[in-house]
């Protein structure tokens, strides 16, 4: 029974100092955690004032543009007022009330003298232009609905995201292990 | 780079709808060693490694009273990476309707078409790329009424 009873307050005492180690470590990890998701936030703030997109990175979520662009690909863009939209070129808009951004690209312009324009997409790979997808009446989209103007792209990186979105329970298994990882590992 | 045009025009509803037909001759580059000075220099494009394909598009450019800059594309085609890079396509129609934004193609004696396009690569840059040669074209001043398309 004393031999008992001394293991089990040797186990106590080590359970104690492990309990504190693991807590001021544990500290030191969500700092560290902290840290790297600020400095990602920071990372993309940064991006949209470069660019000046609210979305510089956008994930192709439809196959209207193949074969230029599939489904999973990743859109770097951008939208300084300075460059003017012109037929051809690739634009990322919304529409009003909608919340997923279309990639399509610009079939015709008609700008006023002061800079106002209107203008018409239509999808590579669609037989018709964008009219029927606009909201009811309207013809033409305008500077205001444009995220922005597709600079450069990589393929097949973006699945990642469309994974998650589908399958949000990999998405929480992503999150998951990517926490565990940060809190485990030992810097 | 040539095109040739014969055109006329019609209203439909109230705005000016113009039939342009063309033909365009162009030869697209293929391979690294090949930089012959066919047309001018700036034209040259050259299929390499990383070009996935181009898209290319034929837009008319037009200054109307409404408007000060349109811009209209009347004709695309994707060429991928071994497609053949010469085109000579004769007396094509246009594939969208040519919709002036109100009446501006009545009379408008200066419409430039120009041969353009959007390099897609495997990865990276998308640029536009202008075709050196470009076409003025004249509209009529006056409506056709029958027509066959």
């Amino acid at each position: 029974v004393r031999v008992a009873a001394v293991a089990a307050m040797l186990s106590l005492d080590f359970l104690d100092d492990v309990r504190r180690m693991n807590k001021r470590q544990l500290y030191y990890q969500v700092l560290n955690f902290g840290m790297i998701v600020s400095s990602a936030l920071m990372i993309w703030k940064g991006l949209m004032v470069v660019t000046g997109s609210e979305s510089p990175i956008v994930v192709v979520l439809s196959g209207s543009m193949e074969p230029a662009f599939h489904r999973g690909d990743l859109l770097f863009l951008t939208n300084r007022i300075e460059d003017p939209i012109r037929v051809g070129e690739i634009v990322v808009f919304r529409i009003e009330g909608r919340e997923i951004p279309i990639v399509h690209r610009v079939l015709k312009i008609h700008e006023k003298q002061n800079g106002d324009i209107k203008f018409l997409t239509k999808g590579d790979n669609n037989a018709v232009d964008d009219r029927g997808l606009y909201k009811q009446g309207q013809h033409w989209l305008e500077k205001k609905d444009v995220v922005g103007r597709a600079r450069g792209f990589v393929p097949y990186i973006g699945i990642v995201t469309i994974l998650m979105n589908d399958y949000p329970k990999f998405k929480y298994a992503v999150l998951f292990l990517l926490g565990l990882f940060v809190l485990v590992h030992r810097e | 780079l040539r095109k040739n045009v014969e055109d006329f025009t019609g209203p439909r509803e109230r705005s000016d709808l113009g039939f342009v037909t063309f033909d365009i001759t162009a030869d697209i580059l293929n391979g690294e060693n090949g930089l012959q000075t066919f047309w001018k220099k700036s034209t040259l494009i050259i299929f390499d490694w990383n070009v996935k394909q181009l898209f290319l598009y034929l837009s008319a450019e037009y200054s109307t009273k409404n408007n000060a800059l349109n811009q209209v594309v009347l004709w695309d085609k994707i060429m991928l990476r071994g497609d053949n890079p010469r085109l000579s396509l004769k007396d094509m129609k246009s594939k969208y309707f040519f919709f002036d934004d109100g009446n501006g193609l009545k009379g408008n004696r200066n419409i430039t078409l120009t041969l353009s396009w959007n390099v897609v690569p495997n990865a990276g840059i998308l640029p536009l790329v202008t075709g050196s040669g470009h076409v003025s074209v004249p509209f009529p001043d006056t409506y056709e009424t029958t027509k066959s398309y």
